[in-house]
């Protein structure tokens, strides 16, 4: 059922089946979606549709009830989110996970802090590596040593997009990155997430602007109310197509 | 681009003000002499030893009311065991009773989730009871030479042996805050627990953590006080609570977390320390010390935390 035939790589992430209930509520029905490197699919659907369940899936969050997830064509099983970070997924939060009172470079490394060989932190280290990802990213920020409270909202996303993208090995989901953002940031924002497809990573992002979607993605799924609806080629489809699929309304 | 950063450096501008001040208005009285500057640095040091482990504590986004009265568990503890055994088994009593009841205190605020503040709280009272009864309100010499001389006294290469127990706990705190990866994540901790779990830092054991330091560093300031006194009291520790607590606040530790300063804790506390001194030297009565320490520590941390409220 996956719309992704013009891909030649071999899927980087392989959902099939899968299910997810709390307690009786049924959250996820069955779902499976092949993503490929360098492929940006978008995630839309009405609020308790199931989107942000399935991104606490695939990041190890939530165990589901029964189905495989596949990486790299290998079966994992992920018991808490550090493994699945281990594996080379990275997830940009709403919230962002940022801690606001540290600089840039510090939040870059946050948990994984670059040690030089006597023990200490190597914040030199940290600095240029930083610096130069920013560059590369196009993020702009006054200096990989400026504190994340004196910030813009924009600026903030990027660096926690540009987090995600140095430790991400395979997949990048992102939820929602650009909700609290004016239409300039956002437009920034979007170029880095588009930029994310050079270094060939697979990119699963919920949004609820599908302006947005449309202008980013490579395809579009749709969950309604935790069911699959179908998944689309972004170039084949259109917004009624979306629309009249997300409400369910003809 | 940078905002001038006025909490990183009022420690410094406030403790140079102050000492200025006594040393122009107490030139006659004796405040510049070298012995009594000396006197002001020993009398500081186990508050300082305590400041640093607050810092931790602080930083994580924690508190920690308890320190005072593990400074006298811990000294008492040193004390009675001194009696019939060697001077490592009372260290070794005095250093276990503070990490002992930071642990509890920590195991409380990690695992079953309880509020530091109520936590310490309660421990600051239940310890200070302990205190009371473990001795029945006695108090017990400290006669083994060793021990005096080692934590109290005595004196090394010249400098007198307080002087080196700050030192080099300052050396280690302030490496260890600053420059290890332990230090990273008790900041990020207190910063943003939710990005700080979500990195992968396991943050119950950074707040088991952090308690515990303090409840050590309050055990080690406990010795010093048993060493420097000869003697082990249910009063030990119990007035450095507010001394301490705005020390850490006025050396630039935010109250809530994610920012702070060993050195400048060291200041702060040293600050306190010349603020104590230089009123008794003017000769104030007891009751106008309280009256002016109050208001000057309440204007420091004003001026403090004026930063932070923005």
């Amino acid at each position: 059922m996956s719309g992704g035939n013009m891909m030649i790589s071999e899927p980087v992430l392989e959902l099939q089946n899968i299910h997810k209930a709390f307690g009786g509520v049924v959250a996820i029905e069955d779902f499976s979606l092949n993503l490929h490197a360098g492929e940006i699919v978008a995630l839309v659907g009405d609020n308790g549709a199931g989107k942000s369940t399935l991104i606490k899936i695939v990041s190890g969050v939530h165990t589901p009830n029964s189905g495989t997830i596949m990486l790299d064509r290998e079966q994992v099983s992920f018991a808490d989110a550090s493994v699945a970070r281990s594996r080379g997924v990275e997830v940009v939060y709403q919230d962002l996970a940022l801690a606001d009172l540290q600089p840039v470079y510090m939040n870059m490394f946050l948990g994984r802090e670059l040690v030089r060989p006597i023990g200490l932190l190597d914040r030199k280290k940290m600095l240029r590596e930083t610096q130069q990802l920013v560059e590369e990213l196009d993020v702009r920020i006054p200096s990989a040593s400026a504190i994340i409270r004196d910030l813009s909202g924009g600026q903030r996303q990027g660096v926690a997009i540009a987090r995600a993208t140095h430790w991400a090995k395979k997949l990048i989901l992102l939820d929602e990155p650009t909700a609290a953002l004016g239409v300039a940031e956002t437009a920034k924002v979007e170029k880095i997430v588009s930029a994310l497809k050079e270094r060939n990573i697979a990119v699963l992002i919920i949004s609820h602007s599908l302006d947005q979607v449309f202008r980013i993605s490579d395809r579009i799924c749709v969950l309604r109310r935790g069911v699959q609806i179908g998944v689309r080629e972004t170039a084949k489809t259109d917004k009624n197509e979306i629309v009249s699929m997300i409400t369910g309304v003809n | 681009m940078r905002r001038f950063d006025l909490q990183q450096y009022v420690v410094y501008l406030g403790f140079l003000a102050i000492f200025l001040f006594f040393a122009i208005t107490l030139s006659d009285d004796g405040f510049l002499t070298s012995r009594n500057l000396s006197n002001i640095v020993l009398q500081t040091a186990p508050a300082t030893i305590m400041a640093i482990g607050l810092v931790f504590v602080l930083s994580a986004g924690e508190i920690d009311l308890s320190f005072g009265s593990i400074v006298a568990v811990s000294a008492l503890s040193a004390a009675v065991v001194m009696q019939d055994h060697s001077m490592l088994a009372g260290i070794l009593a005095g250093l276990g009773a503070g990490l002992a009841i930071g642990w509890f205190n920590g195991f409380l605020v990690a695992f079953l989730h309880l509020p530091s503040f109520l936590v310490t709280l309660a421990t600051l009272g239940l310890f200070a009871g302990v205190a009371r009864t473990m001795t029945d309100l006695r108090s017990i010499p400290v006669v083994n030479d060793g021990f005096t001389g080692f934590f109290g006294s005595g004196a090394l290469a010249g400098v007198p042996s307080l002087v080196w127990w700050t030192l080099g706990a300052i050396i280690i705190g302030h490496i260890v805050y600053r420059e290890s990866r332990f230090g990273a994540h008790v900041i990020a901790t207190g910063d943003n627990p939710r990005a700080a779990q979500v990195s992968g830092i396991k943050v119950p054991r950074i707040r088991l953590a952090v308690l515990m330091i303090s409840g050590g560093c309050a055990g080690l300031a406990g010795l010093l006080y048993a060493g420097r006194l000869q003697a082990a009291k249910y009063t030990l520790g119990e007035s450095d609570l507010m001394t301490v607590i705005a020390a850490v606040i006025v050396g630039g530790t935010a109250l809530n977390g994610g920012k702070g300063s060993v050195i400048g804790a060291l200041v702060g506390s040293l600050l306190m320390g010349m603020l104590n001194n230089g009123l008794i030297l003017m000769g104030l009565a007891v009751s106008d010390q309280m009256i002016v320490r109050g208001l000057i520590i309440l204007t420091a941390v004003a001026v403090s935390l004026r930063d932070v409220n923005r």
